[in-house]
């Protein structure tokens, strides 16, 4: 459903994106993930026709981004990263407005505006002022607006800003539901979201992409080492220097909690088994012990940074989620 | 319904749930009533004393008493006036970020201008229609020629359509509305001292050239009830440039 190649966008000196590559195929999301100014707004409007890239080329459903955008725009539901809506409208004007504009008319205008209604649960507001909504639900009107004429295509620019726990919870349902039947791109800088409905994560940062895979597979290859978390009943004082003791480890690191170490040993190395031996002769009370992978997060960071050059941060990050 | 006429039908919305309208149309119709009783009194008091010096019935114009000084003076009251009218048009839009919901839906700019430019346009006839209140009500106890009353509304509209156009471009080059308003106030001003160059130029080509370009002189025209092909031209094909400027620039927006 969309494919994007190579596409590069500078604004006079400055690339916004480089050499960007990936492809949605129907039913699948994707999550374009990056920290704010990496090129995620950039590439989205690239993909709505509302700028074309300075090179490479960017196709939705066959039809390409700068030659047909009229075509392109019919398939599209598009989501800026500001709610578009117009303030002095009731919902239901502004919904049936949209839906006019996107060339709706008579009965599939009205079952538009009241699936999108009923979907995003818009129903109480729909003689309200638009301006006198809450940001959650001008949120939630501007995705009924993109999702007014059922398109094929939905692009999502940071769909649950703006919006409270349950209600991102909600949202992320509703995109769920929806990719069965759509390719969904959505921008996001929270790492839960994109582990939460994307089957493939893209990693974008400095205009760059970093990685592209799975939520699972990238947590995956970024581990260069197998950590466990050990929590004691009585750790004592040299603690850190104990462990090393123990065949396999190769680092011992602190966590926020005193009674909570991380120990790092070689990849594909199981020291579990050592470990809790170790522990249990030593008499210090083994309160737990577990495996700890690396979040999304985590991964984000790692790579974002590396870009930047800047040092990466392993110490902590396992123990803070945010 | 196509959506030219989802955006006339926004906008026109837009307009009436807003104060500018009721602001702008207040103010408008409050001056075009006062200048008109002012100079309906003023033509009172010179027919009385033009009876008392003949004695008998004077002969009193009042096309050329009233309306042409009262057309000449809504001129200059359209240029302050509708500057405030189209100055939200596409200034509001990028401001608000609904600009992005226009561009990426399948519209064609030609459909977003033509829309915004028929909405204020219909607005603004609105307006005037109001004001054929004092025509009519003078007919009731006087009597003039209503032709030439009739080619000075024709000049109205004529003229408050290239204004409006002069706004709507000025709109489509900002995100901001004072900005807006103040650039065709701007244009619209230059253009009228066009007029007075045009005089000190004289009978040159040059001068020609300039005096044509002002829209004073082809107003002036039709106030008098002189219905010339050349002066519908200015107005129509100076209101299509200025469209076409806008078009460019809310075009050529995609690629900055």
């Amino acid at each position: 459903m969309i494919e994007v190649r190579n596409i590069t966008n500078r604004y006079g000196h400055l690339t916004a994106i480089d050499r960007v590559t990936f492809r949605v195929d129907k039913g699948e999301v994707l999550a374009f993930l990056g920290p704010n100014g990496a090129g995620k707004t950039t590439t989205m409007r690239i993909l709505t026709s509302f700028i074309p890239a300075t090179e490479g080329t960017a196709q939705v459903a066959g039809f390409d981004c700068a030659e047909q955008p009229e075509e392109v725009k019919k398939r599209i539901g598009y989501l800026p990263e500001t709610p578009p809506v117009y303030q002095e409208l009731t919902v239901s004007e502004y919904l049936s407005f949209v839906g006019r504009l996107r060339g709706l008319s008579g009965a599939d205008l009205t079952t538009g505006m009241d699936r999108v209604m009923e979907r995003l649960s818009l129903g109480s507001v729909r003689q309200r002022l638009i301006a006198n909504l809450s940001r959650g639900y001008r949120q939630r009107v501007g995705l009924a607006q993109a999702l007014i004429h059922d398109p094929p295509v939905l692009i999502l620019d940071e769909p649950t800003v703006g919006l409270d726990p349950k209600q991102i919870i909600e949202i992320r349902e509703l995109i769920k539901s929806l990719a069965g039947s759509h390719a969904v791109i959505l921008s996001t800088h929270i790492l839960p979201e994109a582990t939460a409905v994307c089957q493939r994560v893209v990693i974008i940062s400095g205009g760059r992409m970093v990685a592209e895979d799975t939520p699972d597979q990238l947590s995956a290859r970024l581990r260069r080492s197998e950590k466990i978390s050990v929590t004691l009943k009585a750790p004592p004082a040299n603690i850190l220097e104990r462990f090393r003791e123990v065949a396999g480890v190769e680092h011992v690191l602190t966590t926020p909690d005193p009674q909570t170490v991380l120990l790092e040993c070689a990849l594909g190395r199981d020291i579990r088994e050592e470990v809790a031996r170790f522990t249990v002769g030593q008499n210090w009370g083994l309160l737990e012990m577990k495996p700890v992978s690396m979040t999304l997060e985590d991964v984000f960071l790692k790579l974002t940074q590396r870009e930047d050059g800047l040092p990466k941060t392993d110490d902590t990050a396992e123990t803070e989620r945010h | 319904m196509p959506p030219v006429q989802a955006i006339i039908a926004k906008e026109l919305r837009s307009y009436f749930v807003s104060p500018i309208v009721y602001v702008v149309g207040g103010v408008f119709l409050l001056t075009f009533g006062f200048l008109a009783y002012l100079y309906i009194v003023f033509t009172g008091a010179q027919a009385i004393q033009l009876m008392q010096m003949q004695g008998g019935t004077a002969q009193i114009n009042l096309n050329d008493l009233v309306f042409r000084n009262l057309f000449a003076s809504m001129r200059f009251v359209l240029l302050l006036i509708l500057p405030i009218l189209t100055m939200r048009l596409l200034a509001e839009e990028r401001k608000l970020r609904t600009f992005e919901l226009l561009m990426t839906a399948p519209v064609r700019v030609v459909e977003i201008i033509v829309g915004k430019f028929i909405s204020v346009y219909l607005v603004f006839i609105g307006m005037l229609l109001l004001t054929t209140l004092v025509p009519l009500t003078l007919a009731l106890f006087s009597d003039f020629d209503w032709y030439p009353v009739l080619t000075g509304y024709l000049g109205m509209m004529l003229l408050g359509g290239f204004f409006l156009a002069v706004g709507l471009f000025a709109s489509s080059i900002t995100e901001n509305q004072i900005v807006a308003a103040f650039t065709s106030f701007g244009l619209l001003l230059m253009c009228w001292l066009l007029a007075g160059l045009g005089s000190l130029l004289g009978d040159t080509p040059a001068g020609h050239v300039v005096s044509y370009l002002s829209f004073m002189e082809h107003f002036d025209h039709l106030v008098r009830g002189l219905v010339d092909t050349k002066d519908l031209v200015y107005y129509v094909s100076g209101t299509v440039f200025m469209l076409f400027l806008a078009h460019r620039v809310v075009d050529s927006s995609r690629w900055k």
